[in-house]
């Protein structure tokens, strides 16, 4: 069985790989592993989702090691804009390979943007899960629990240690 | 390893001063080496509404902290269950639906659309993603794990497999599996379809997206009863057997659950109305 998940892996990899000629969609600034990026100027949290502070919006999405472990991602279900969210509680969620599979938030705040495109689109989750396929816009009501979050190194150790784990 | 084997003594000069037999011996075997698996709860029902097995299993994923093995032998009345993000008007020929007055009920997991009944065989197995080393909490590693499990349960069965996420004998399909991942836990539950009325096949439209392997067959070419392969009971003795290899199995009746789940949960599994069902029809809402 741990047979069979590597060469999942390695096949996903390489898919990543022949189709990463779409990293020129990613800025010039991002750490690219051998099997999923991660941004510099994020922060991640240990449920892999990213939070892009700017000013008084944060905006949160999962990041391109949880698109690809989860598959395609065909339907996305999102709060609505006025809602709260709560560090560590689940927002809302993805459907891929026939699974649900919760978004945690990262920080608390209130929803002030969604990505309505995901509705018709869930896809851009897959293909573009720093851009075009965030998924809420919120204003965090505790900036500090920004802290607590993990920079790009650090998540991508994370990663490699989970990964390796199992 | 020390404070096993001091353990294992322990409980060898308990027993053999307590006048206990050779047979309390080889309990203390079992016993000692159930220990060293994560707690099973295993519940078993039989022709359970399938709108009360799937409340209960969402109670017990979100808001119990322990791992559930669910085995529901049949449901009581032909019923439509739909994935999470199931559209009836592209699923269900909804005319003929409303006219036999079939349920129809959207789970709170992921995946498509079954029609079960008194034949369908339901496998439920909720798990602490911490007490499955190995399996990561996303859908195919899960999915992977399971498919390794029933492949013990199927040993021998030519051409079971899981293919392109189901569970077939060569290219027939014949149980349909679901999913939900939650922080630190996750469902995988399937219906196994033991036996199935044609005619309730009709009331399903052929999905839009389907397995690759599925090609163009209808539901009655692409589907295959299990009760060909293997009998019901060994099925299901099997698959509590094979179970209880990576987990330590308790037996627990169904009304003793408040004790394992308490407080408030979400709940997403719902019966639709026939209300959402006549307009999903006529088209004037995409929300049911």
């Amino acid at each position: 069985m741990a047979l069979r998940m590597w060469a999942s892996s390695t096949a996903n990899a390489l898919k990543l790989s022949s189709s990463a000629s779409k990293s020129h969609l990613l800025p010039p600034f991002s750490i690219s592993r051998c099997f999923s990026s991660v941004l510099e100027g994020f922060k991640y949290a240990n449920s892999h989702e990213w939070v892009k502070h700017e000013g008084s919006v944060a905006t949160i999405g999962i990041s391109d090691h949880a698109q690809d472990h989860l598959g395609e991602v065909v339907f996305v279900e999102l709060p609505e804009e006025k809602s709260s969210v709560t560090k560590a509680n689940n927002f809302g969620a993805v459907e891929s390979v026939k699974a649900t599979s919760e978004i945690i938030s990262p920080i608390s705040g209130e929803v002030i943007e969604v990505n309505t495109k995901l509705a018709d689109s869930p896809g851009l989750i897959n293909s573009s899960p720093y851009e075009d396929g965030w998924m809420i816009k919120v204003k965090p009501s505790n900036p500090a629990e920004l802290e607590s979050l993990m920079g790009p190194k650090e998540y991508t150790k994370f990663c490699e240690e989970e990964d390796a784990a199992h | 390893m020390f404070l096993f084997s001091r353990f294992f003594e322990e409980l060898i000069f308990t027993r053999r001063f307590s006048g206990k037999s050779s047979k309390g011996f080889k309990m203390s075997i079992s016993r000692a080496n159930d220990l060293r698996l994560p707690l099973m709860n295993l519940i078993r029902l039989k022709g359970t509404p399938i709108l009360e097995q799937l409340h209960l299993e969402e109670r017990l994923l979100r808001a119990s902290s322990e791992n559930w093995c669910i085995v529901n032998d049949g449901t009581n009345v032909p019923t439509i269950v739909m994935g999470m993000s199931g559209k009836p008007s592209q699923l269900l020929e909804l005319g003929p639906v409303m006219k036999d007055q079939i349920p129809v009920i959207k789970r709170f997991t992921g995946g498509g659309t079954v029609i079960v009944d008194k034949s369908t065989l339901f496998v439920s197995l909720i798990c602490n993603k911490d007490d499955v080393p190995g399996v990561q909490p996303y859908p195919r590693s899960v999915m992977a794990w399971s498919g390794s499990l029933y492949g013990e349960v199927f040993g021998g069965v030519n051409g079971f497999q899981l293919r392109e996420n189901d569970y077939v004998f060569g290219d027939r399909k014949f149980g349909g599996n679901a999913q939900s991942i939650i922080k630190n836990r996750w469902i995988h539950h399937t219906s196994f379809l033991w036996d199935y009325n044609v005619r309730n096949m009709a009331y399903l439209k052929l999905p839009s997206r389907v397995p690759q392997y599925r090609l163009e067959r209808d539901h009655t070419e692409f589907v295959c009863r299990m009760k060909d392969y293997i009998e019901r009971s060994d099925f299901i003795e099997k698959t509590v057997k094979a179970v209880g290899k990576q987990f330590a199995m308790k037996q627990v009746n169904l009304e003793d659950i408040d004790s394992y789940a308490k407080g408030e949960h979400v709940k997403s599994t719902r019966l639709l109305t026939m209300e959402e069902l006549q307009e999903a029809m006529s088209g004037t809402t995409q929300s049911a």
